[in-house]
């Protein structure tokens, strides 16, 4: 690594100029922001260019943010129903801390210049859309497929878009933050049918450890990245 | 004149050779794979979505078992993602000790891996001669954390504790006479790193003893050489990683590339291929053993040299020991709030790879401020490796089928999380 990161940066943002809408560097990782529009444009120059040569798609993921930054308890002031057990569904609120609520956060390699990077790009329409980028990265195949199984994201131009993980016949996109942990059916023999059914859940999920946030200076070292805002 | 159809055929998913949960539907013509459509997610668990719901010191158990036959390497790529997050940094000893386990970690791997690709394609030997050797590795598993397989020994801050000074021991048993149990124990007196080293001192000659059965071997290399050639260019278009990579003829090696923990301070050779066939993959891995082999041998003797902590002293993150807990209160808040809410964990991203024995296992992890994960992505190499399935089959009889799945090193813990 013989540039450091705020050059690769610099260079980034000469580059595409307003095409990068933010370029966020923390934790020694430099996260790229693309809107959906310019994706495809921006993967095929960060590939091919020879300054740039991201030659392997390591990872492609989807992350759905609408519970980004809420908790199940409050930890500032004491809530209406004071500190019980159950965790109040109410809580979420229809707000997003961020642009949108999907998005699909790619990481790239170059093996030439040693080099990692991440992209994300924020999908606004709904259902989630954007351009398959298979053409580009070959191993997008299947986490393209992983990520519409998981959260409903569609890949434009996708060879092959089928569920990957979930079970034939599934109904919903499990990791959706509005899909339960304990899923909406479960299986069971029928020993009158003579067959495997399917039938609404029986189990309940227990929140023994409830989600709190809670601001310290406990990790100063570490400060929050600067362009990401909580609130 | 009838006529000619393709046929579908399907493999799995219980078939001895599919490694696991694996249905591979096949078109064939005769006996040549025209497409191969591998259908996963049998064992789909779930993994990132449970840990979403958990605060994070109680997901690391979940990492040993995504890829079961190297529990520690996984682990190790989840507790750097939350170092790389909270800015820590764990004591060198406890580096050492982890670089010594992964490396352990990484021979018991490729021990399953060369048994069962053997027994796939006619060598049974290997299989039992592999298993000998990964029992020893094993109890040093054992010794160190209480369980043979799913460890949970690495910690945020460090590991869970030190080298154990003594070995378990056999006890004698209606199988078991004292004397047989004098023989196995043996070796067991001293402490755990008097353990692996004699582990490393014999290790080397075992190895030798499996290339005797098959480097050479004429059954072996018919079975392996020139099939499921990836060219390098293919191998990085299709994001391969670890020994697929390497078996291609590309260098690359997160240890030594990127280098976490005190990698940098070893001494050690990545062998590459030049074919890119099964049997480069081959070639590749057994000096993988060996050179894993080296690592542990160096950590051990820097670990009898230096003792020191193996844990962070941080009781916000850390749970403080027993003994403290009972006559301080403060230890007793920190236990209490670290096992009853955890740690909050500061608002950001991080993504941390370590060189998985398949490859490159990667954890991406996004905090929202919380006391749990807000996301987590496990990067698995497997699943990478398992979707040029149809590009390295195609064309290639229905034996080879077997060889190729083999080769890929697949574990459908990991593949389908």
């Amino acid at each position: 690594m013989s540039e450091t990161l705020e050059q690769l940066q610099n260079r980034l943002t000469a580059c595409f100029g307003d095409k990068i809408s933010a370029s966020i560097m923390h934790c020694g990782e430099l996260t790229l922001e693309v809107e959906a529009a310019n994706a495809i444009d921006v993967f095929s120059k960060l590939r091919k260019l020879e300054e740039f040569h991201f030659e392997q798609l390591i990872d492609l993921c989807g992350i759905d943010y609408q519970r980004f930054g809420k908790a199940d308890w409050e930890t500032e002031d004491t809530t209406s129903t004071g500190f019980s057990r159950g965790v109040s569904k109410d809580i979420y609120n229809e707000n997003l801390n961020k642009p949108a609520r999907f998005a699909v956060v790619y990481h790239l390699l170059s093996l030439l210049h040693n080099r990692r990077l991440r992209v994300r790009v924020f999908l606004h329409n709904n259902p989630p859309r954007i351009e398959s980028v298979t053409s580009i990265w070959a191993s997008a195949n299947w986490f393209e497929r992983e990520a519409f199984d998981l959260f409903g994201i569609l890949f434009e131009g996708h060879p092959d878009l089928r569920r990957i993980l979930t079970d034939y016949g599934f109904i919903g996109h499990p990791f959706r933050k509005d899909f339960p942990l304990e899923g909406n059916v479960e299986v069971i023999y029928d020993p009158e049918k003579k067959r495997v059914v399917y039938q609404p859940v029986t189990i309940r999920n227990r929140v023994l450890v409830p989600k709190v946030i809670r601001h310290d200076d406990r990790f100063t070292s570490n400060p929050p990245p600067a362009g990401a805002s909580t609130k | 004149m009838p006529e000619i159809r393709n046929m579908t055929m399907n493999f799995g998913p219980q078939h001895p050779a599919a490694h696991g949960v694996l249905r591979l539907v096949l078109e064939m013509d005769g006996e040549i794979i025209e497409r191969a459509d591998p259908h996963v997610g049998l064992l789909h668990r779930g993994t990132e979505k449970l840990a979403e719901y958990k605060p994070y010191n109680q997901s690391i158990g979940y990492m040993d078992r995504l890829d079961y036959v190297s529990m520690m390497c996984n682990e190790h790529a989840y507790v750097l993602a939350i170092e790389k997050l909270l800015g820590v940094t764990p004591p060198i000893r406890a580096q050492y000790i982890r670089v010594m386990f992964d490396e352990i970690t990484r021979v018991l791997n490729h021990l399953m891996w060369l048994g069962a690709h053997g027994l796939d394609i006619g060598a049974m030997t290997m299989f039992l001669y592999c298993f000998r050797e990964r029992e020893d590795l094993m109890d040093c598993y054992e010794a160190v954390s209480g369980t043979r397989m799913h460890a949970t020994y690495y910690r945020p801050g460090g590991v869970y504790r030190d080298l154990p000074g003594t070995m378990p021991q056999y006890q004698t048993s209606v199988w078991k006479n004292a004397k047989q149990v004098s023989e196995l124990n043996q070796n067991r007196q001293g402490s755990l790193l008097d353990y692996i080293e004699s582990f490393t001192s014999r290790f080397p000659a075992c190895v030798d003893e499996y290339e005797t059965l098959l480097t050479d071997n004429r059954i072996w290399k018919q079975r392996t050489v020139g099939i499921g050639v990836v060219t390098p260019e293919r191998a990085l278009q299709l994001g391969f990683t670890g020994p697929m990579l390497r078996g291609s003829g590309i260098e690359w090696d997160l240890r030594k590339k990127q280098p976490y923990e005190v990698y940098s301070q070893i001494d050690f050779d990545i062998p590459v291929g030049v074919n890119g066939d099964c049997y480069d993959r081959y070639l590749v891995r057994i000096e993988e053993m060996r050179q894993s082999n080296r690592i542990i041998k160096q950590c051990v003797d820097w670990l009898r040299k230096n003792p020191g902590p193996v844990i962070l002293d941080n009781h916000k993150l850390v749970p403080p020991r027993r003994e403290e807990m009972k006559d301080d209160m403060e230890s007793l808040i920190h236990h209490f709030k670290l096992f009853t809410e955890g740690y909050c964990v500061p608002e950001g991203e991080a993504y941390a790879a370590v060189e998985h024995p398949k490859g490159e296992f990667g954890i991406y992890l996004v905090s929202d401020g919380a006391n749990k994960p807000y996301r987590l992505k496990i990067r698995a190499p497997g699943f990478v490796h398992l979707s040029s399935m149809n590009e390295m089959v195609k064309g290639h009889m229905l034996a080879d089928v077997v060889a190729v799945i083999g080769t890929q090193d697949i574990v459908f813990g990991e593949v389908d999380r």
